[in-house]
Formats: structure tokens, C-alpha cells, sequence
């Protein structure tokens, strides 16, 4: 029985209602979790015995890092479903994440650069991790720039699908970079096997900015593939309906 | 099998070698580029010396992309590619065969006419002997990443610019280890890591990228 239901929602005309009822809970949560994340963060966490307040941007930072890493991991998976069993959503899914992973691609290069500023007193560095990060900005760009130039939507989705399978070795190599190579950026604060390097309440201002990250990742990612769904099947009975249904 | 990856590269080499000026332009442009950047840094020596392997390692890079699109656009003009991907061999034999001949005609002579331009930056014989074994490692890598990047853009309105934009970033890692070569001979460290890597690099991506290119040019037949 579990499977018929995962199957249901791969068609679009299913999807569309179940994303319509995710997406205000994924605000609901995003804005919960930030709040209170941001709260430990920048009213209840100490100071920093080195880094002093400026330690303070990791809140946004790390969190915005991950995504913009697990989000192309996202993409990849979808991506290979898509060519493997040639699904439509599967494309509008990897398509509608792209904006929002170059987004926290971004916003991790830029509030990298401005925790630079005063630890290591560089705007920049040419550092593993930094540039392959910037790699990771410029696949996002290439994805979306060889998607958009494709009129035709199976061969957009099949072609983009192609180049991030390709491209997605870039994020084992950002994630060990600092540990493969000697490295500026600090090592990792975070791991599953030995206990965090910081103080809990960091730890869990972290997390709960990240979570709130990903909860509104989701909940765009969705209001995008809502708006190709309604793009791509505009001919079909069902979009009829449902416009006609809004209009009243 | 090795019979029809030999008959697609002599196609291709006769093809080529038929239209010398398509040949020579990607050279002419990588001596250009290399000759240009004197006039915009000033013709100190020693700050030429320092900075021509990255130089001349980004400008056969750049030739080597406007080489690029040409890989499959003529066979996919005139149907070749089409036959090519009926026939009863896999289409990434093909692409394999066809990023070989690129590599040819455009990597070798890059690697050929590397040393004399490594002269005009006044490189010691060591380090132009390096560069000239990088260029001919490395760029075999590119022209395998370039097959995929030439198989997803083809046809495409603006398809130069956005080749470049998907390929680029791939090529990272032949960039850095080939110019580290060079450069860690110059500071008087062994390049052999770097080769090495740069090695590895390239078998990997003229070994798996042909048949990346192989699904990329079907999605662009169909």
C-alpha cells in the first residue's frame, strides 16, 4: 500500500495540492526555529574567547553553507530519478531547488568574506574550500543558464540533469577539503563521531538557524515547482478545473 | 570495437587536416593571449617568469573552448551523428573516438607550441620541459570534459558562451595541477605529484566523460 501512495505523488496533478499544504507549515517552522536560533545566537550564546563577538555570523554562515551543499545533493538524486525513470516532476523539482541553492551559495561566500574580514584580516582567500565553494556558485550558474537556454522542457531537464550528475563530485571534495588539505578555513565545528568543539548552546543556535534554513528551502523550492507544475501542464484538464475552481 | 574508435578518429584527423585554417586559428589565438599579457603587466622578467604558468595554462585552456563546439556541430548538421548513434556500436565509443581526434588536433599542437611561447616569459629549459609535458597530459582532460559540455549545448542559441560556462568549472583541477607543475620546478620541488595527479585526472575524464557526452548528444538527437 505504501508504495501506490509514493507513486500517487509523482504525478504533478498529485502534487500540486500536497505541496499547496506543505508549504505553510515549512514557513511556519522556518520562521519558528529561526527566531529562536537566531535568539540563542546572538542574545543567549557567550562571547567567544578568541573570536570575540564576531564569532557571531557562524549562526547564518554554517547554516547557509550546508544548504547551498545539500541542496545540489538533492538536486543530483532528483536528477537521477528523473533519467532513470524519466518521471516530468522530478525535473521540476531539481530545476525549481537551483535558484535557492546559488542563493545560500552566495550568501555563504558572502558572510564567509565578512568573518574574514576580521579573523583572518582578508576579504578572500585562495583556499580550498573557499574556491571550491565558488566552483559549486558557478556549476549553480552553468545549471541554470544551459536549463534556461533549452526551449524544449524534456531536453532542458534531461540535459541539466546530465550536467549535475557530472558536476556533483565538486561537494564530497568541499566537504573534506579541510581536512585533506592544510587549510585557512577552520575545521569542521560539527561532527557525528567525536563531540562538538563548542559550547551547547551554540551548538544548538546552529542548528536550529540551519533547520530553519532548510525548512525554508523546502517551502520555496515548493512555491517553484507549484508555478512550473501550473506552467508546464497548463493544457490539461485538471489546471482547467482547478483556475476555473480559483476564479470563483 | 578498436576498429571502429580508429575509424572515427582517421575521420575525423582527414576531416580536419581538409580545413587547415580551422586548425591553425585556436594556435593563433592561444599566441595572441599569451603574447597580450605582457603589454598588461609591463615586461619585468622576473614577474613574467612567475606568472607564465598560470598564463599560458589558462590560455590553452581558452583555445582549446573555441575548438570545442565544432567537436560534434558538423556531424550534427549533416546527419553523421545520427548514423553514428544507430550504428551497432554504443554512442560513447564514438565520443571517445571523437574527443581523441580533438585532442589531436587541438591538445597536441597547444603542447607543441607551448616551449616557445615559454621562452618569450624567459622560462628556464627544465620548467619548458615540464610545461611542455603538462600541456600534453593535461589537456586530455579537456578535451574528454569538453565532448560533455559540446554534447549538451549542441544546437543551443548562444551555445559558445554557455559551453564555456558549463565546462569551465569542470576543468578546474587540470588547471591547478598543470600549472603547479610547472611551477614547483621552478621553485625547485619534484613536479612528479603533480603529473601524477594530473595523470589520473585526465585517464579518468577521457575514460568516463565520453559517455556522459554519449547520453547528453542522444537527449540532443532526439
Amino acid at each position: 500500500m505504501q508504495t501506490i501512495v509514493w507513486y500517487k505523488f509523482a504525478a504533478p496533478a498529485a502534487f500540486y495540492p500536497l505541496a499547496g499544504r506543505m508549504i505553510p507549515w515549512c514557513w511556519g517552522l522556518a520562521a519558528l526555529s529561526g527566531l529562536a536560533g537566531l535568539w540563542l545566537g546572538l542574545f543567549v550564546a557567550p562571547i567567544d574567547f578568541q573570536q570575540g563577538e564576531g564569532y557571531r555570523i557562524i549562526f547564518v554562515h554554517v547554516g547557509a553553507s550546508w544548504m547551498s551543499m545539500f541542496i545540489y545533493l538533492v538536486m543530483a538524486f532528483w536528477a537521477a530519478i528523473g533519467l532513470a525513470f524519466n518521471t516530468r516532476l522530478s525535473g521540476m523539482m531539481t530545476r525549481a531547488l537551483a535558484p535557492t541553492g546559488a542563493c545560500f551559495a552566495f550568501i555563504s561566500l558572502w558572510t564567509g568574506a565578512f568573518w574574514g574580514k576580521p579573523m583572518w584580516g582578508a576579504w578572500w582567500a585562495w583556499d580550498v574550500r573557499l574556491t571550491s565553494e565558488l566552483v559549486l556558485f558557478f556549476l549553480y550558474i552553468a545549471f541554470i543558464a544551459l536549463t534556461r537556454a533549452i526551449d524544449d522542457v524534456r531536453r532542458s531537464d534531461k540535459a541539466g540533469a546530465i550536467l549535475v550528475l557530472v558536476s556533483v563530485v565538486n561537494i564530497p571534495i568541499i566537504y573534506f577539503s579541510v581536512s585533506w588539505w592544510n587549510s585557512l578555513h577552520q575545521g569542521a565545528s560539527v561532527s557525528l563521531t567525536k563531540s562538538p568543539s563548542m559550547a551547547s548552546v551554540m551548538l544548538w543556535g546552529m542548528l536550529l538557524c540551519a533547520f530553519s534554513m532548510w525548512m525554508y528551502s523546502i517551502a520555496v523550492a515548493l512555491i517553484r515547482v507549484r508555478g512550473l507544475i501550473l506552467e508546464r501542464e497548463r493544457n490539461t484538464e485538471w489546471v482547467r478545473a482547478l483556475l476555473i475552481q480559483e476564479e470563483k | 570495437m578498436f576498429a571502429f574508435i580508429a575509424h572515427v578518429i582517421r575521420r575525423d584527423l582527414s576531416l580536419a587536416l581538409r580545413r587547415p585554417a580551422d586548425l591553425v586559428a585556436p594556435l593563433c589565438f592561444f599566441l595572441i593571449i599569451a603574447t597580450f599579457f605582457p603589454f598588461g603587466i609591463g615586461p619585468e622578467p622576473e614577474l613574467l617568469r612567475r606568472l607564465a604558468p598560470g598564463i599560458l595554462w589558462v590560455g590553452a585552456l581558452l583555445s582549446t573552448l573555441l575548438s570545442l563546439p565544432r567537436m560534434f556541430a558538423d556531424d550534427f548538421a549533416d546527419g553523421t551523428l545520427e548514423q553514428m548513434a544507430l550504428a551497432p556500436y554504443p554512442l560513447g565509443l564514438a565520443a571517445f573516438g571523437k574527443a581523441i581526434a580533438h585532442w589531436i588536433v587541438s591538445g597536441l599542437p597547444l603542447a607543441l607550441l607551448s616551449p616557445i611561447l615559454g621562452l618569450q616569459f624567459d622560462l628556464p629549459p627544465d620548467a619548458l620541459c615540464v610545461l611542455f609535458f603538462s600541456i600534453l597530459i593535461g589537456t586530455p582532460a579537456l578535451s574528454g570534459i569538453g565532448a560533455i559540455g559540446a554534447g549538451l549545448t549542441l544546437g543551443l542559441r548562444g551555445s559558445g558562451v554557455l559551453l564555456s560556462l558549463v565546462m569551465l568549472p569542470l576543468c578546474i583541477p587540470a588547471l591547478i595541477f598543470g600549472s603547479g607543475a610547472v611551477d614547483a620546478v621552478m621553485t625547485g620541488i619534484s613536479p612528479r605529484p603533480y603529473f601524477f595527479l594530473l595523470a589520473a585526472f585526465s585517464t579518468g575524464s577521457i575514460v568516463f566523460a565520453p559517455w556522459a557526452a554519449a547520453a547528453a548528444l542522444k537527449i540532443s538527437l532526439e
